[in-house]
């Protein structure tokens, strides 16, 4: 007797087992090619048992102990913490190990490498350059003009509204699926990418920065912020809800004066602390 | 990316102020434009495009200025769009160039040519 | 990168989407069919303002250029044209505006804590709607010139 499964976001009926320990068949599509590799650019067909909560990275595991051991893919903590195994799974970037195969609603599966990362081979890609463009925003708390009156042994404060301001920036795993999905990354080789600019939103945001100026300067450049055009599509795919739309957006604002970063809380804390004492 | 401190390259313009020139051009060509559509509400579609209407038209000098105004202000927010669409295309140095000289190039012929008909038919 | 032979080979690996990755508008939801919509009318207006600019130049040669120019644009395809110039047209400026308001990030929401599902707040339905509106206006705008022009006045 077939049994219907019906997906909690998709509506599409798909024979797919409905307990735990039932299994079906999928045809798992798997990107072959590379730089020296023979033939250069073809997909491997492998049938691969799936049961209600198998994940990509299962079925490509499974594909490569039992079918075919020279697959080539990347993958490491296979609960979205990483980043390690983003690839294009049925057109869209996406995490293999965040990915039931239930929820994309057909029996096909087609992998293939993250779009806009040079090939290394079959579904691995190089980050270096999406590393690059990550340091290129200098990612770390730049606090040139500490108060003198304070502790020098002791923490930077902030309040949770301070923390909140950068908290779901800070999220980013660099997995690339924004870099993937930008229309822009596409052609233009020197923009840093959704990844970077959130970043650099990150960083101006945290009232523990205070290198605003030279921030702004260093993205506001003709292949810098100026070329996102809210395609948001990196915040589509982002499996950590960054939302690096809406950090990229908000750091153009501030480029264009529109709005101002808010005065560091920390001297006026302190103030009403010395105050209070 | 910009903001190298060994980069001492002069820039003629920060692209922040192109894109504030954009978005500014943008809105001030969807308002002169609205204009000079809607003056169609004035003469009957028929009647307006005859020639004896539009010349008379441009010979009222705020038709004229506001004919003048979209043509340079639509003039810079569509080549600077287009400007923006090639740089993304390719980033070699020597094509870079070439989109900066051949967009500045358009609109200045497409402004220079537009300005001359509206000063020969505004008499 | 070593894995490559050369330049050449670099850049056969180097797998970027290219011009198709701007051409798809379908896979990432309305604000990338928005991206793509204002590229593609932008375009459109752009070689439609070039051609309006040398079309209206004809007044210049008088009476009967103007008329000549007039029979080659004042035609059932001219005005289908047209009706396609008013469509972008408006879309392309009620998008725009709603461009100016979200890339300033005004109704994108605030930054907040993350928490499953983890959808975004940038993609939101106020900001959205700014797209349906101009699609409507511009289906609108396109049916009240089809009236003036085809219904005759």
């Amino acid at each position: 007797m077939k049994r219907k499964f019906l997906l909690a976001r998709d509506t599409s009926e798909i024979n797919l087992p409905r307990a735990s320990d039932d299994t079906s068949d999928i045809v798992l599509n798997i990107y072959r090619g590379g730089p020296n590799q023979k033939p250069e650019n073809s997909y491997d067909s492998y049938h691969v048992p799936v049961s209600r909560w198998t994940t990509v990275l299962d079925a490509l595991i499974y594909a490569k102990e039992r079918l075919d051991s020279s697959v080539a893919i990347r993958y490491s903590c296979r609960m979205a913490s990483c980043g390690s195994c983003g690839m294009k799974i049925n057109g869209i970037p996406r995490l293999a190990c965040y990915t039931k195969i239930s929820e994309l609603g057909t029996h096909t599966i087609t992998c293939e490498p993250l779009p806009n990362f040079p090939l290394i081979r079959d579904l691995v890609t190089d980050f270096q350059e999406f590393f690059d463009h990550h340091k290129k925003i200098q990612p770390y708390i730049q606090n040139l003009h500490p108060d003198p009156g304070i502790d020098k042994l002791s923490e930077f404060e902030q309040t949770p509204q301070e923390v909140d301001e950068f908290l779901q920036f800070s999220y980013c795993i660099k997995c690339g699926l924004c870099y993937s999905a930008c229309p822009t990354v596409a052609t233009d080789t020197k923009f840093p990418g959704p990844q970077a600019l959130a970043q650099a939103y990150r960083y101006f945001a945290d009232s523990r920065d205070d290198a605003v100026e030279k921030r702004l300067s260093i993205i506001d450049d003709k292949h810098g912020i100026w070329r996102c055009h809210f395609a948001g599509s990196c915040s589509k795919v982002c499996p950590k809800g960054v939302d690096p739309a809406l950090g990229i957006q908000m750091l153009r604002s501030h480029l264009m004066s529109i709005t101002k970063k808010p005065k560091k809380r920390l001297a006026e804390l302190r103030e009403t602390s010395r105050e209070g004492s | 990316m910009a903001g190298n401190v060994q980069n001492t390259r002069r820039k003629f313009m920060r692209e922040s102020t192109v894109m504030k020139i954009h978005y500014v051009t943008g809105l001030a060509a969807l308002l002169t434009v609205a204009v000079h559509v809607m003056m169609r509400v004035i003469t009957p579609f028929s009647m307006s495009l005859e020639y004896e209407n539009v010349v008379a038209n441009y010979q009222n000098i705020l038709y004229s200025l506001l004919l003048e105004s979209i043509l340079i202000l639509v003039s810079i927010h569509g080549f600077n769009g287009l400007r923006v669409m090639l740089l993304e295309l390719r980033q070699d140095a020597r094509w870079e160039k070439f989109v900066m000289l051949f967009t500045l190039t358009a609109m200045l012929v497409v402004i220079g040519y537009g300005t001359r008909t509206i000063i020969i038919v505004s008499g | 990168m070593e894995a490559f032979k050369d330049k050449q080979d670099s850049n056969k690996w180097s797998n970027r989407e290219g011009l198709k990755g701007w051409l798809n508008p379908t896979r990432y939801g309305w604000e990338r069919l928005s991206y793509w919509l204002m590229r593609l009318t932008g375009l459109f207006l752009l070689l439609y303002f070039v051609g309006h600019v040398y079309e209206t130049s004809n007044l210049v040669g008088g009476l009967d250029a103007w008329n000549a120019m007039l029979e080659l644009t004042q035609t059932t395809y001219g005005h289908i044209f047209l009706i396609l110039v008013i469509g972008t047209s408006t879309f392309h400026s009620i998008n725009g505006i709603r461009l100016i308001f979200a890339e300033t990030a005004r109704g994108l929401g605030k930054p907040g804590r993350p928490d499953y599902p983890y959808e975004a707040g940038s993609l939101n339905n106020i900001q959205r709607s700014g797209i349906w509106v101009a699609l409507i206006l511009a289906a609108a705008a396109m049916l009240y010139g089809s009236s003036v022009l085809f219904g005759g006045e």
